[in-house]
């Protein structure tokens, strides 16, 4: 399969905003990575199920108690802008 | 100091808090401490100080250890140099024009150095057990789930465990003694009774089948290495090893699939720093554009370049043909694995393909650097435990590692083999920058 890569829609879902240089550069970068990786494509897998986890894990419970959570205040203090209690944001949509 | 003047006032009044009590540690700075600065080596972290410790911070205070610092790493533990890194790089005590390995290539300095006598890194494609090579110390990766991952800013979580960095075996089975075990904080935590590890450190290997990974021991590593690695194994066997060949035909293709796999992960984890709850921002108009600002001001290249191959390889149409099919790899090579340990007790293979490289020289070619971690890849990928104990040197004077892997939760069978090895290599040298003879308990 060629590679074929949008980049600026990668570097869109991924949000971070990126000049045509950049894009351009990671780009050709990941074209070269993805053509290395394509090998796992070699290997016959059909039938084989995927392991998303090395443990062979089931659900983890614990007792339905309330336990002490961490002072708001003190999460609150490391956010770059808060107000009443909140984290604070600009505006989620666009101007009209 | 506080820490230092706490131990002193419990050995004052007699109190026995561990075998840590006293001992100055360092913490690869991806680990939470609180009200200490923790940065992942990240702009985008600059001047975050957790409001709450690591389980393994909070376990080593129990224990009485001092945390001494904090150490560096490639940016988010992306990395097998330590240059990666917003603060600047490491270089490596044994020769500074050389790296120290990554990513924690702090931590593995600092005990090479003798900075600090102990030190914990975190290992996800082999960032404790490679730096710990190209140092000239012990590096161990614990089996999945032993150590909580609770307060380790994560990259990989299905390939991420927290383990230790020590100047002998002995010394990395108190460290781990110290910090593993059950974490109802960690979901993926191991439930199971935690056994003790060091109980057969003297035992030797007589009898004790030894297999020796082809894949892992033929082209693209190092003949100096590969030198080092056989005499070591005559002396395995001289010793009453039993040593034997075994291929792992499905590991050629473990580290394609964990750059799919790692990135992937990462790509999901790093989506929390984007300028709301932490660290850095830069403003926009919109809430997209002050995170995407955020995040191109915030990652360093090694964390964008795999934070959009995440992206990709998650992405839909692409799902099927990468991430989807490197998750069956991964099945491969576990089963790979599986059959081994029907005939053999452990693994070997030499632990990095090369000695220490030269600063830069890997640093344009992602493929390159990404062949550091060829041997070590494979132990994340399957969970099992695996640990780098140094052998020798090569023509340079740079330090050569020997990797032995075992089944999971076999530590114990681990570090006998690994206690063996560190008795036959007798590895004495110091790295030219140590500092004054740090002496072991």
């Amino acid at each position: 399969m060629p590679i074929d890569i949008d980049i600026a829609k990668v570097a869109r879902l991924a949000r971070i905003a990126l000049g045509e240089e950049e894009l351009e550069r990671y780009g050709a970068q990941l074209t070269a990575i993805l053509e290395a990786a394509e090998q796992v494509q070699a290997l016959p897998t059909e039938g084989v199920e995927p392991t998303s986890h090395p443990l062979p894990s089931t659900n983890a419970f614990r007792p339905d108690v309330v336990t002490a959570s961490l002072p708001r205040v003190e999460i609150l203090a490391a956010a770059p802008e808060t107000e009443d209690g909140y984290f604070k944001v600009p505006r989620i949509l666009e101007a009209p | 100091m506080r820490g230092a003047e706490a131990a002193d006032a419990a050995f004052a009044a007699g109190e026995v808090q561990g075998p840590l009590q006293g001992i100055p540690v360092a913490l690869k700075d991806n680990m939470c401490t609180r009200g200490m600065p923790t940065t992942c080596s990240s702009k985008i972290l600059d001047g975050y100080e957790p409001p709450y410790d690591a389980t393994v911070a909070a376990r080593l205070r129990a224990g009485g250890a001092v945390i001494v610092g904090k150490t560096n790493l490639d940016e988010f533990a992306m990395g097998s140099s330590t240059e990666n890194s917003a603060y600047g790089p490491t270089f490596n005590p044994w020769d500074p024009a050389t790296v120290p390995g990554g990513s924690s290539g702090g931590s593995a300095a600092a005990v090479a150095a003798g900075t600090a006598l102990v030190a914990l890194g975190s290992d996800t494609g082999g960032s404790i057990r490679q730096p710990a090579s190209l140092c000239g110390i012990v590096g161990m990766k614990p089996t999945y789930g032993l150590v909580s991952r609770y307060g380790l800013i994560a990259f990989a979580s299905s390939l991420d465990q927290i383990g230790p960095m020590t100047r002998t075996v002995a010394d990395a089975v108190a460290l781990l003694e110290t910090v593993a075990g059950f974490d109802p904080l960690d979901a993926t935590s191991y439930r199971g009774e935690v056994p003790s590890f060091g109980r057969s450190l003297e035992a030797g290997v007589a009898g004790l089948r030894i297999g020796v990974v082809t894949e892992l021991t033929s082209e693209g590593i190092d003949s100096q290495v590969l030198g080092a690695v056989t005499s070591m194994l005559d002396d395995l066997a001289e010793a009453g090893a039993d040593i034997s060949e075994v291929s792992l035909p499905s590991t050629t293709y473990g580290l394609p699939a964990y750059y799919l796999i790692a990135p992937a992960e990462c790509s999901a984890n790093l989506a929390r720093f984007d300028g709301v709850r932490y660290g850095l921002r830069v403003e926009g108009e919109t809430t997209e554009e002050m995170m995407a600002r955020t995040r191109a001001e915030g990652f360093g290249p090694e964390v964008v370049r795999r934070v959009l191959l995440g992206t990709y390889a998650l992405s839909a149409g692409y799902y099927d043909a990468f991430y989807g099919r490197a998750l069956r790899v991964r099945t491969l090579i576990r089963r790979d694995f599986e059959r081994a340990y029907e005939d053999v007790d452990v693994l070997v293979s030499p632990t990095s393909p090369t000695t220490a490289f030269a600063v830069g020289e890997r640093a344009a070619d992602p493929l390159a650097m990404y062949y550091s971690d060829v041997c070590t890849i494979p132990s994340n990928l399957t969970g099992d435990p695996g640990i780098s104990v140094p052998i020798g040197v090569d023509d340079a004077g740079l330090p050569i590692g020997f990797q032995v892997m075992a089944p999971a939760l076999e530590e114990e069978r681990l570090f006998r083999v690994a206690a063996e090895v560190e008795r036959l290599a007798a590895f004495s040298a110091r790295p030219a920058l140590a500092t004054s003879e740090v002496v072991a308990s």
